[in-house]
């Protein structure tokens, strides 16, 4: 019986495993193998050129602010995430009348797509229409027609781009983190209390690190999706202005499409997968811990 | 958590504060988007009028503009169709997949089943431009069925590791029962475990679907004609003429598209939570 | 050490249904092991939550040591509690767990090992300081629970049923271990649970509980073998205590009291007593009191022997309860083996009959059987 299950385990299997191989292995191979030639868009053939296309990448100024802003974005944005989640969190634990309503609404950022959610943004933060440039005037803080362009000027526009990556994940981050928080033993924030920990002590010195590894998870799927997403800079900048806010994965489509040059595209893409081991082994780690406590 | 009313209205007031708060923050864009869908041009393109309040009468000229004089319709057909096709060629990738690695394949199946997440991880921006070649080459650039055929790539991942979070909560038990009483394994699960599971595998279809129509950066590399383009796509690129945004019906079209995509969503979320928590702590 | 007084105690879930907890009044002695005994759904764990500050009563007043507690937060009652799952702190070592409520009560950092230790001494568990609790067996993680408790020297202690996550076994040895840590501290101690042999054991006086109301206080002694009502007679004792009813009294006696004739006759000659007993053991005759006894004849249908003593079930069916279902538990000693559909001169002693009110189930003085 246990040998007959095997086959008949092996085939139900197979057919996923084979189709995630052809569609998810067979590119990655050939990205590996675009990245080492000069393919283009157009032609048919393509030759190895070694290491060329990393050398002029890594030399290439505009591929070092890319890594540069992914990697502020990507850092910025979880520690946004992280400490909103967490208090969102505690505030949506406990049961109340219109609970359901208020996660329908506060779930709206993720669940949107994201093209949808970043061009909605797109024009609240418009040069002149904004509504964020309006309250302010309203309020005295700028002058008519003298409010900054949210998404002109370069500083102003990454932290639009943090911000609007932010809003996106703080959704998903809080669902996470609600669920680590239900799978505490209700006795344990009990027995702190008799123990006669206060609400902060419970919360930093119990319930936080009882939810270390639903945090991990969160953390981790939050650096994933902000660091190699090309949506919301796409849409939201087009990597301007001035470059100054390309990223990666953006700069990757940029030259390996809309430029049609896939050697150097797939290479630079290619420099995501270092990000994605780390985040694949911390994520192993984390899910070992959890199945062994 | 006694220690007298005052205390306990304390942290209420409280607790309505940070959510008052948070929910302005997060869900104001989509109020935004309301507003903006019925405003009349006059009114939106007014730097002095008070942008949340209609001054003019709402009317429905964006809305009218959407559906008649764009493709809007015609995307969602579209992503409504692949969409469909996605959730099928899925189910019956993953569903003997999951229960294969859930039931079957003792630690070995633990081990696939993570390798099998992790592929999720690959993001599309690393796979793009190999995969545009071979849809080009495949003869299917421009047409839906590149991405009918690329989708199921991260959707099966995806719903293996849900599905497996399922079966695993069903007992074994009764599969045993069933054999004893003259199924095969095979007719075990599909006569019995997919019907038991059939909550679980509905909020996997939903939340495929909504990977489908969340998508973007394949579904912009992949097609370029406007008629056969996503709605995830189409809105925000060719919404636009030449430089000029027509904010209103912009807007009109991501609140219809986002608003039924997030009840079901919603709808189907603490089953999803159940299925991961099951699975992922087994 | 504290006594703790309830007074009115009532707690409601939801307006309108009956109270969880209704109208309790209660007053522990001080030092004593106090039980709260109950089946599920008497409010036992609800009484014991709202006097640990878990859960606010609707009504009524909780003091401890003469302090009114109503309104503090658990920190502040001085007391300590044991949970039924012992809720150890999956994250750290049994030293840190133990050391956790002295670093919330802020003690001084110079203390804590001091204390620590006392405690870990107390309940025997000095070389488990550094592990973790998921590395414990079931009973050495009460002990952990124990020690976290003890630490802070509370006033009163509060236990919920910390014996039924062990097995069969553990509990006889986990219960004698609870009883010397309590002859050896002398805390106040209120203790929740719904198993009566465990009451028996551990009480020095039991609360039977049900639905929210208290039924009886009273020693062991008092609330076995002079239950207040059918409830406490039927809940304590196992198999429980057989009831006869009649349209205005119920009678009942305990099946260990009902017993063959023969050995209850106080004038029966030695040699009839010899011929039922064996030989090494025998039953002294004054072990059954002085009185009448009312003669009943029990038709065996089922019998089940136990090793120490057999379960004889059956119908009393010569009488007018010939549909009762009975029981009688005989000891082994007595060399009868009591076959199925078979009639038997069985007994119970006067004194042993306990009279209840038909319609209120309250306890009556006694009277005559009736016959009729």
């Amino acid at each position: 019986m246990a040998v007959d299950d095997r086959k008949v385990g092996v085939f139900m299997f197979l057919p996923a495993v084979a189709y995630i191989a052809l569609l998810i292995g067979v590119p990655l191979i050939l990205a590996v193998l675009y990245a080492f030639s000069d393919a283009r868009i157009g032609t048919v053939g393509f030759h190895f050129v070694g290491l060329e296309n990393f050398r002029s990448i890594l030399q290439s100024p505009s591929f070092r602010a890319a890594l540069r802003n992914s990697v502020v974005f990507t850092v910025s944005a979880q520690i946004i995430v992280i400490v909103a989640s967490s208090i969102l969190s505690i505030a949506l634990e406990a049961p109340f009348h219109g609970r359901w309503f208020v996660r329908f609404l506060i779930l709206l950022p993720w669940v949107a797509p994201i093209s949808l959610g970043a061009i909605g943004w797109k024009w609240i933060l418009d040069s002149i229409y904004s509504v964020i440039t309006w309250v302010l005037v309203w309020a005295h803080v700028f002058k008519p027609y003298g409010a900054p362009m949210w998404l002109g000027e370069p500083t102003l526009a990454m932290a639009s781009v943090v911000l609007v990556h932010s809003w996106r994940l703080i959704p998903f981050s809080t669902v996470i983190m609600l669920a680590g928080r239900t799978s505490i033993p209700k006795e344990i924030p009990e027995a702190a209390a008799i123990d006669g920990a206060g609400f902060w002590r419970t919360e930093f010195l119990i319930n936080i690190p009882m939810m270390m590894p639903i945090i991990s998870v969160a953390v981790l799927f939050g650096t994933i999706f902000t660091f190699t997403d090309m949506t919301v800079v796409y849409i939201l900048t087009a990597g301007g202005p001035y470059d100054s806010t390309q990223v990666v994965p953006s700069l990757a489509f940029a030259t390996g499409i809309q430029g049609s040059d896939l050697a150097a595209g797939a290479a630079i893409s290619l420099f995501l997968v270092p990000v994605l081991v780390l985040i694949a082994y911390f994520m192993l780690r984390a899910a070992h811990r959890a199945e062994v406590a | 958590m006694p220690g007298g009313d005052g205390r306990k209205f304390g942290t209420e007031a409280l607790r309505y504060a940070v959510l008052a708060v948070f929910v302005v923050l997060l869900a104001f864009p989509f109020y935004w988007m309301v507003v903006a869908t019925f405003k009349q041009n006059i009114d939106l393109y007014n730097v002095e009028n008070n942008p949340f309040i209609f001054n003019l009468p709402p009317t429905l000229d964006h809305l009218r503009l959407l559906f008649n004089e764009t493709r809007y319709v015609r995307w969602l057909g579209n992503t409504a169709l692949v969409g469909v096709l996605v959730v099928f060629i899925t189910l019956v990738f993953s569903l003997p997949a999951a229960y294969a690695l859930a039931r079957l394949t003792g630690p070995w199946g633990q081990r696939i089943g993570i390798a099998i997440f992790l592929t999720y991880l690959i993001p599309p921006t690393l796979l793009f431009i190999p995969l545009s070649r071979i849809v080009a080459g495949l003869g299917l650039q421009d047409t839906i069925w590149s991405l009918v055929l690329v989708y199921p790539s991260f959707t099966i991942p995806f719903s293996v590791w849900l599905l497996m979070g399922f079966f695993k909560s069903i007992p074994k038990e009764l599969e045993d029962a069933a054999m004893v009483d003259g199924l095969t394994r095979f007719g075990a699960f599909f006569r019995l475990v997919v019907p038991i599971s059939i909550s679980g595998i509905l909020t996997v279809v939903i939340f495929t679907f909504t990977l489908v129509t969340q998508e973007f950066v394949y579904a912009l590399t992949f097609i370029s004609p406007e008629s056969q383009q996503m709605v995830g796509v189409g809105i925000p690129i060719f919404l636009v003429r030449g430089d000029v945004y027509f904010w209103g019906s912009l807007m009109a079209a991501c609140l219809i598209t986002s608003l039924p995509i997030a009840l079901l969503y919603n709808l189907f979320l603490d089953r999803f939570i159940a299925g991961f928590t099951v699975g992922a702590i087994k | 050490m504290a006594v703790v007084q309830i007074r009115n105690l009532t707690k409601v879930f939801k307006a309108g249904t009956l109270g969880a907890v209704n109208n309790i009044n209660l007053e522990t002695k001080e030092g004593e092991f106090l039980v709260l005994l109950g089946p599920s759904g008497s409010g036992k764990t609800t009484l014991l939550r709202m006097i640990a500050g878990l859960e606010a009563p609707t009504s009524g007043e909780i003091r401890i040591g003469n302090d009114v507690v109503n309104n503090l937060t658990p920190r502040e009652r001085g007391i300590a509690m044991v949970f039924q799952s012992y809720a150890l702190y999956p994250h750290l070592s049994v030293r840190e767990n133990i050391a956790f409520p002295l670093k919330a009560q802020k003690v001084p950092k110079e203390q804590h090992k001091q204390k620590v230790e006392w405690a870990a001494g107390l309940l025997g568990i000095e070389k488990l300081l550094d592990r973790k609790p998921r590395q414990l067996s079931g009973g050495e993680r009460q002990r952990v629970a124990l020690a976290r408790a003890i630490v802070r020297e509370p006033r009163v202690f509060l236990l919920d049923e910390p014996l039924s996550n062990l097995d069969a076994k553990l509990r006889t040895s986990a219960r004698e271990e609870l009883d010397e840590f309590h002859q050896r501290i002398k805390t106040t101690t209120i203790y929740v649970t719904h198993d009566q042999v465990e009451a028996m054991a551990l009480g020095e006086r039991i609360v039977v509980l049900h639905q929210g109301e208290v039924r009886q206080i009273g020693t062991p002694q008092e609330v076995y073998d002079d239950p207040a009502d059918t409830f406490v007679a039927t809940f304590l004792g196992s198999p429980p205590m057989n009831l006869l009813e009649t349209d205005d009294v119920i009678v009942g006696f305990r099946p260990e009291r009902f017993l063959p004739a023969g050995l209850i006759a106080p004038w029966a000659p030695m040699e009839e007593i010899a011929k039922t007993l064996k030989h090494e053991n025998l039953l002294p005759a004054d072990l059954q009191g002085p009185g009448k006894r009312i003669p009943l004849r029990l038709h065996v249908e089922h019998s089940e022997y136990l090793g120490s003593e057999r379960v004889l079930y059956g119908k009393l069916s010569e009488t007018r309860f010939r549909d009762k279902p009975v029981c009688a538990r005989v000891s082994s000693s007595v060399l009868e083996t009591y076959t199925p559909n078979t009639s038997y001169d069985f007994a119970v002693p006067e004194h042993e009959l306990r009279f209840f009110d038909a319609k209120t189930g309250k306890r009556i003085p006694p009277r005559p059987f009736p016959w009729q």
